[in-house]
């Protein structure tokens, strides 16, 4: 019988951060995926969808992945978290299990017939969809901030009724902070996919997604000044381990710097740098997430006790260990097939025989 | 408790049975495109080209199915099996983890080749891609049969307690040696029963398919290559899995007899009839209607037919599966047995006129093939139900030891007691009957509307058919030529993907 430890060790420490780099590379991958099919209905016609849906159809299938590959790595690695997070967020998860699946066999079944009915149903579940996925990840970030009402097992001591997924559980320190992040999620995908579909397009079509990106951009902007200042005064628990750390500042700095580059990226024409720099806002946001929660996985509003830690929530350091020689043999072959891929289908979308 | 406890298994069996039409499929289909494309790689024969591409688009949306169901699976361990999760997450999560990294996402993104790269790269690339592709379906396979045959003769593990901050005490099963906990003892088997399952599904549907055209008169030349390769692919794995089925059966009465005496209505230790039909009766403790070779059981398992194999009567009725779930084991697995069989008849049958030439004109046993398909589908279905359901009422199975070879004893108080089923349900606090009852209706209605736009959109490319013969589109740059390359071509002419568009059709603001 192993008494929990009290400092989490080197391993635990590890997996925490690679767990939140699968967080990451997942939000900034299906993150333009889920943009464009936010955008999907603001396309004129048959031809411009299909521009859209083929833009993101070679990629968006591995990008989803790595949100399997999330899924995998939190069970292995925090099994506690894994089975609290999933039974605790019970109805958000079988709501995002349901977009999940619509999101993709609608790219697969809309260009199958050509009736105006069907495509239009197609369309619109396409793009309820991603929206609807974007929203409930956003709402579960929230919620994890805001806390669970975890019991000594480490399960909930009640289901979360739909109301307590979007507004936060009773006594949460801030209640409709879910709603918020979950705006916030829906308008960073919305601009992180309009700047991808930029680069993909051209001609009128491309013009017209411009006036989109700066929509977007300044819809995101509004809500990021906003969540930002709700996050500072509502959970000082977070904002403390910057004292403890200065040097942490480097990444909200950085992360405002970011989010300056991509207007002016955008304003100066150079789209692909717009694009990284949104990439490095998502994974700056993951980052001081992930800052906030440490060492916590989930917060225990009940007792902090039953919070989950890395330290209490873990596998033993054998079996991290092993998953960490399978993550560095693996993960090299990952990425140089991810990176072929995406040379393979580089450049402007083209309808062509092979398209959906 | 009782109810969350059916409803998650109605709901577990719903999503993972509808699941597991589509992934079989995909393997088998996988192998057969390796074929084909390798043999118009050697010969440069345009048709075995044109047939992959067919297959291919097949491929893609039977593909797109498998994935968007598999999420489901993933999030269910968690959702509905917390406590279970919280149990093997050291063993099982590493499984399951090694199989994103090793398998999903090789799959994943070489497909994207496969189907979208015909006019992007090479064609030895692309027959790399589609090898890929094949390869990473059966590397998910691996890891997924090993995480479910380490529930069902776990080994190189241990027992942790763990403490939880009440003070209450919780065991967990934790990793002791990786490698005998990769190869447990019966990984192996099960793998190679369940990778020739899925190769005989996708020959099967491809003869199918195939057969239906011949029948037709129609696209006869495609149809007959198609035909052959699938039926010599098939025929092989048809004869393999009966010998890996006979295998199994073997591994089974050692490490699971209960299992296998439910299996085969053994109620009485003793010399064990081989039944090909039957009912079990638990209440007479009798199989009625049975018909079958007296010992014939005793006789796979010990070469012996007065050998005595242990019954049912042997365990403990609370450590067996329970009697009113024993029709259910006893029908599924004598339908995939008896099944199996004729399926390997038929395609030996099928090989043996094919060699004399003359199967095409034997309209009888082509119209045989074009029903054929249904019986892989059935065969891995019920594989799988008498599977899980025998290894019942444990979610991972005690240790078994045996004191001489008739007497097994299951240590459900040892230092591997196993966990039972109702052990690895989530808390009642966090999900209660009524979440569980929505996500079944949601599901249900989910995957009905899946499946009828999948049966759709299938019998339209089968009705469709391949493209006319024509040369492989020439690699281009992705922005200069291949607008050139598109343009002497009907608009959305051949993909799967097909825009069948060739009037444009507004899809409407």
């Amino acid at each position: 019988m192993d008494p929990v430890a009290l400092e989490p060790s080197s391993l635990q420490i590890t997996w925490f951060v690679l767990v939140g780099v699968l967080m990451a590379g997942y939000a900034i991958l299906d993150g333009f995926d889920l943009g464009v099919g936010i955008l999907h209905l603001l396309a004129r016609d048959d031809t411009e969808r299909r521009i859209f849906m083929n833009s993101i159809g070679p990629l968006w299938d591995g990008n989803e992945v790595w949100l399997v590959v999330f899924g995998g790595a939190l069970f292995a690695a925090f099994p506690k978290a894994y089975a609290a997070a999933f039974s605790g967020f019970y109805t958000g998860a079988m709501a995002l299990l349901c977009a999940l699946i619509f999101r993709g066999v609608s790219m697969e079944f809309r260009s199958k017939r050509p009736w105006r009915w069907w495509r239009g149903a197609w369309d619109l579940s396409f793009c309820v969809a991603s929206t609807g996925v974007s929203f409930l990840f956003g709402v579960v970030v929230g919620d994890c901030m805001q806390g669970l009402p975890l019991g000594p097992e480490g399960d909930l001591t009640q289901p979360l009724t739909l109301v307590d997924l979007l507004l936060g559980p009773a006594g949460a320190p801030l209640r409709g902070y879910p709603l918020m992040t979950g705006l916030f999620a829906v308008s960073t995908f919305a601009m992180h996919g309009s700047i991808y579909l930029y680069m993909k397009t051209e001609g009128a079509l491309q013009a017209r997604i411009r006036r989109w990106m700066w929509i977007a951009y300044f819809v995101f902007l509004a809500i990021y000044l906003i969540v930002s200042g709700c996050t500072v005064a509502a959970f000082p628990a977070a904002t403390e381990k910057f004292h403890d750390y200065p040097l942490l500042w480097a990444v909200p700095l950085l992360n405002v710097l970011a989010i300056l580059n991509i207007s002016r990226a955008m304003y100066s024409g150079r789209p692909f740098g717009a694009f990284l720099s949104s990439a490095c806002v998502i994974a700056a946001f993951t980052f001081l997430f992930g800052v906030a929660l440490f060492p916590n996985l989930l917060v225990s509003t009940e007792d902090p006790a039953y919070s989950l830690t890395v330290m209490n929530a873990a596998s033993t350091d054998k079996t991290l260990g092993i998953m960490l020689v399978v993550a560095g043999l693996g993960l090299p072959f990952v990425l140089t097939y991810t990176a072929t891929i995406y040379w393979v289908f580089r450049g402007k979308v083209q309808i062509g025989g092979f398209s959906y | 408790m009782d109810d969350v406890l059916l409803l998650s298994r109605i709901q577990f069996a719903l999503t993972i049975m509808f699941h597991y039409l589509f992934p079989p499929l995909s393997i088998g289909l996988g192998a057969i495109m390796v074929l084909m494309e390798g043999i118009y790689l050697r010969t440069g024969d345009l048709v075995y080209h044109n047939m992959t591409r067919f297959w291919s688009r097949v491929f893609a949306v039977n593909f797109a199915v498998g994935v968007a169901t598999g999420i489901v699976m993933e999030f269910e361990f968690g959702s509905n099996w917390a406590r279970y999760s919280r149990y093997v997450g050291d063993v099982f999560g590493s499984a399951l983890a090694a199989e994103g990294i090793f398998a999903f996402f090789l799959e994943s993104g070489f497909l994207a080749v496969l189907v979208f790269g015909w006019d992007r790269v090479g064609k030895r690339m692309h027959f790399f891609a589609t090898l890929m592709v094949a390869l990473g379906s059966i590397f998910s396979a691996v890891w997924i049969v090993v995480a479910n045959s380490w529930m069902h003769t776990p080994a190189g593990y241990e027992v942790q307690s763990v403490v939880n901050p009440d003070g209450a005490v919780v065991t967990r099963a934790v990793i002791n040696d990786f490698w005998a906990m990769v190869f447990n003892p019966s990984s192996v088997n099960r793998l190679v029963h369940v990778v020739l399952g899925a190769f005989l599904q996708g020959a099967f549907f491809v003869m199918s398919i195939a057969a239906y055209y011949v029948l037709g008169g129609r696209h006869l030349d495609f149809a007959k290559r198609s035909f052959t390769v699938a039926i010599v692919f098939g025929g092989i794995s048809s004869v393999a899995i009966a010998l890996s089925g006979h295998e199994q059966g073997r591994a089974v009465a050692h490490n699971q007899p209960a299992k296998l005496a439910a299996m085969e209505g053994h109620f009485k230790s003793g010399p064990a009839t081989l039944y090909a039909l039957g009912l079990p009766d638990a209440e007479h403790q009798r199989v009625n209607f049975g018909l079958g070779i007296p010992g014939g059981l005793s006789f796979m398992v010990h070469n012996d037919f007065g050998k005595s194999l242990p019954g049912l009567d042997r365990f403990d009725p609370a450590d067996r599966p329970p009697d009113k779930l024993l029709p259910v084991i006893f029908t599924s697995y004598h339908m995939m047995a008896g099944i199996g069989t004729l399926l390997m008849l038929l395609s030996l049958v099928g090989l043996f006129f094919r060699w004399r030439g003359t199967l095409f004109e034997r309209r009888w046993l082509l119209r045989a093939f074009v029903v054929a398909v249904f019986g892989p589908f059935i065969c891995n279905q019920c594989g799988w139900v008498a599977a899980e359901v025998g290894r019942q009422p444990f979610i991972v199975y005690p240790e078994v030891t045996w004191q001489d070879d008739e007497t097994p004893t299951m240590n459900t108080h040892g230092t591997r007691p196993g966990m039972r089923t109702e052990h690895g349900l989530s808390s009642q606090h966090a999900v209660g009957p009524r979440q569980v009852v929505q996500s079944i209706v949601m599901f249900s209605l989910v995957y009905l509307l899946l499946f009828i736009v999948w049966v759709h959109v299938l019998n339209d490319k089968i009705q469709h058919g391949p493209d006319p013969l024509e040369p492989p589109p020439s690699t281009t740059s992705p922005t200069g030529l291949l607008q050139a390359a598109t343009a002497n071509k009907p608009a959305g002419g051949e993909s799967l993907t097909r825009a069948d568009d060739s009037v444009a059709i507004d899809g409407g603001a």
